[in-house]
Parts: C-alpha cells; structure tokens; sequence
C-alpha cells in the first residue's frame, strides 16, 4: 500500500522529462510493472488519476504494462517464465536440468517507458 | 495552431531514487565496516524480542546499534534502550515500510565505529522486500503461529533475503507446523537462504545465529580491507 509515494516519484521524472523535451502537456503515460515490485495495478491508476490534478499530465492516459517474473538457471542458463509465483504448482526447478539454482532476472522492476507528448 | 504529438522513450526506474539513496548508505556502512543487518517480518513475528536476546549476547565483544522502523510510537526503540544499547526510531505516520530516504535523514547520528547495525523494518511482509536500504544482509523472520504456508503465499521477502530466522519455536509442541515443509518451501524459492531455528523464550538457536552473523561481519571486513 504505498502506490501514493512511488506515484510521487513518477511525477518528478515526468516532469523532468517533459520540461526537456519542451513539452506542453503529457497525453499519454507508460509504465510497466514487474508482477513482483509489490504494486497494485487498481491501486497505483487511482493514485496515478488524483495525483494528475494541476501537473502537465492533467489530462495524461496511464498505460500499465504488467511484466511477467522471469528466472533464469545458473546451472544451465535456461530462462523460464512463471506465470504466477503465488500459484501452488509453480516450481522454482530449472525445467530443462533440473537446479534448483535459479535467479530472478526480470520481474521486480517499475519503470516509466514512455511518454507522449504535445509540442 | 496544430499540437504535435509525439512519442518520448523514457525507461526509467521508478524506484531509482531509492536505489541510488541506498547505494550511498551501503557505501558509507563498507566505508566504516558496518555490517548492518534488515529484519523484514509480519507484524509481531518477534523482530523486537529478537534483538533484545541477540543485543545481550553481542554487546559485550561489539559495538551494536538499532534502528527501530514503526507506523508510530517510539515503544521499540526504548525496548532497546532498556538493555542499553542506543536505538533510533523512525516512524514513518503511515508508510507501510522503511525506504532509503529515511534511514539517510537519521544516518549522521550513527556512530561511525559500529560493528552491527540492526534495521529493524516496519511489520509487513511484502512492502519492505521491494525497498533496499543498503543493508548488508536481508533477514526474514517467520514466527510459529504464523503457519507454516507463508513461504509461497509471500515470495518476495524470501526471494530478496539472505537469512531465514524461524521464530517462537518454543510454541512447536502446541501447533500444527511442519518445520521441514517450511524450509523446503523457504529454499524451492531460494535455495541460498541460511535457516535458523530460534526462539527468544528459551534461547533456542541464538548462538548459532550470533556465530554466523560474527563470521559474517568477519568475512566483509576482511573483503573490504
Ligand atoms: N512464545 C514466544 N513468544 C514470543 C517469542 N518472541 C516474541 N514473542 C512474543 O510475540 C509478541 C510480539 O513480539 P515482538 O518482539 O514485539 O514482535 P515484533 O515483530 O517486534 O512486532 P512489531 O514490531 O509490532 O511488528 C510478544 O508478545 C512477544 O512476547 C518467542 O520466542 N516465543
Ligand atoms: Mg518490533
Ligand atoms: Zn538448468
């Protein structure tokens, strides 16, 4: 639950970025979120839309891009995606040798894409 | 006049502005040899009794300090006064966990010769495991009678942590939790995890995990010297 000070932080990059590129106004926001960075999706677009109020982004659409977790095998180098850690049958063994070694390798991210922009 | 739109790659990391604070802590604790040591549980899983057991144990042969992450109330931190050893307390008025930003506000008053810095994080299992904070190591805290499914159910504190600390284990014999099952989930999501048993009760497993976090903080200064 802590959507409100990560959405903080968005709105100063967005704003850094746009007053670079010479923006007039944001139209249209992308972020994607790592099924693991701890955010949820509801929770982060009604942060986004009351926190948009009087900044360039006013009238700014929030795409989120969900990203999936990925774990990569260190014994044999083998990338797998999960399709949800909390399910039941998801196994942390590497499918194609078996190692129980697997590192997360995408997942936990948040990142602002892309923006567009009027000039 | 005619807007033109226009499309504006952007790729950058939201939670950047905590990393890079982190990093900077983490920095200055190699800097001064501090091995500082975040304990991530649900509320109530023992964090704070924890540090009391380990805190007696450690304070005579190292110099230990805490900080103590609560919503409100300074109630842990003086908990830690009372076996003498300085706390400070961040209260954080409603956010969910510790970030990087906080700890650095307070970071001047830590004395720069500690051996141990205990961070001990707001009672939440799943906001503090997305916040570094330039901690040496992560420690999870699971207590007894929190049942023995919460491994799965929250991956993110076991995914991110170096230590898995059982807690209460005192209270084995009046619940139903399978121990083995517990340890065998904690490592099918992280098999590097180091488990210990424990209980502040009785003094279960302390030793163990006061040798391992010695070695620990013998192993990085001896790297970073
Ligand atoms: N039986 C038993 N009870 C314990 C043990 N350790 C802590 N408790 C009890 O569990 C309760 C919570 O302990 P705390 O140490 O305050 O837990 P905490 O994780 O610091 O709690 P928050 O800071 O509020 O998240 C207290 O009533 C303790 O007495 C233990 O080893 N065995
Ligand atoms: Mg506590
Ligand atoms: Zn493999």
């Amino acid at each position: 639950m802590h959507e409100l000070s990560l959405v903080a932080d968005l709105f100063t990059i967005i704003e850094q970025q746009a007053n670079l590129a010479g923006a007039k106004k944001v139209t249209k926001v992308v972020v994607s979120v790592g099924e693991l960075s701890g955010v949820v999706p509801e929770l982060f677009r009604s942060a986004f839309l009351s926190y948009k109020k009087r900044t360039i982004a006013d009238k700014a659409r929030l795409q989120l891009k969900m990203v999936k977790i990925k774990f990569k095998c260190r014994s044999c180098g083998q990338e797998i995606t999960a399709r949800n850690i909390r399910d039941e049958s998801f196994s942390y063994v590497c499918p194609a040798c078996g190692s129980k070694d697997m590192e997360l390798v995408a997942g936990r991210d948040l990142y602002l894409e892309k923006l567009e922009i009027e000039i | 006049m005619e807007q033109k739109k226009k499309e504006l790659l952007v790729l950058e990391d939201i939670l950047g502005s905590n990393k890079k604070i982190a990093g900077e802590i983490k920095k200055k604790l190699e800097k001064h040899g501090i091995l500082a040591v975040n304990l991530l549980s649900a509320p109530g899983s023992g964090k704070t009794s924890l540090l009391e057991k380990i805190g007696l144990k450690l304070k005579d042969n190292y110099r230990l300090g805490v900080i103590e992450g609560d919503i409100e109330t300074e109630r842990d931190a003086d908990r830690i006064r009372k076996i003498g050893l300085p706390a400070w307390q961040i209260t954080t008025h409603g956010a969910c966990h510790l970030e990087a930003r906080m700890l650095a506000k307070i970071f001047d008053q830590i004395p720069a010769d500690l051996n141990f810095l205990f961070i001990e994080n707001v009672g939440n299992l799943v906001c503090p495991a997305s916040f570094d904070l330039g901690e040496g190591l992560r420690s999870v805290l699971l207590s007894v009678p929190e049942g023995d499914d919460k491994p799965k159910k929250y991956p993110e504190a076991f995914l991110t942590s170096q230590v898995l600390v059982l807690t209460k284990c005192d209270l084995l014999p009046y619940l139903p939790f399978d121990t083995d099952r517990v340890i065998k989930e904690a490592l099918e999501i992280n098999p590097h995890l180091k488990v210990f048993k424990t209980s502040a009760t009785t003094g279960e497993g302390l030793d163990e995990l006061c040798a391992f976090l010695e070695e620990e903080l013998k192993q990085r200064l001896s790297q970073h010297a």
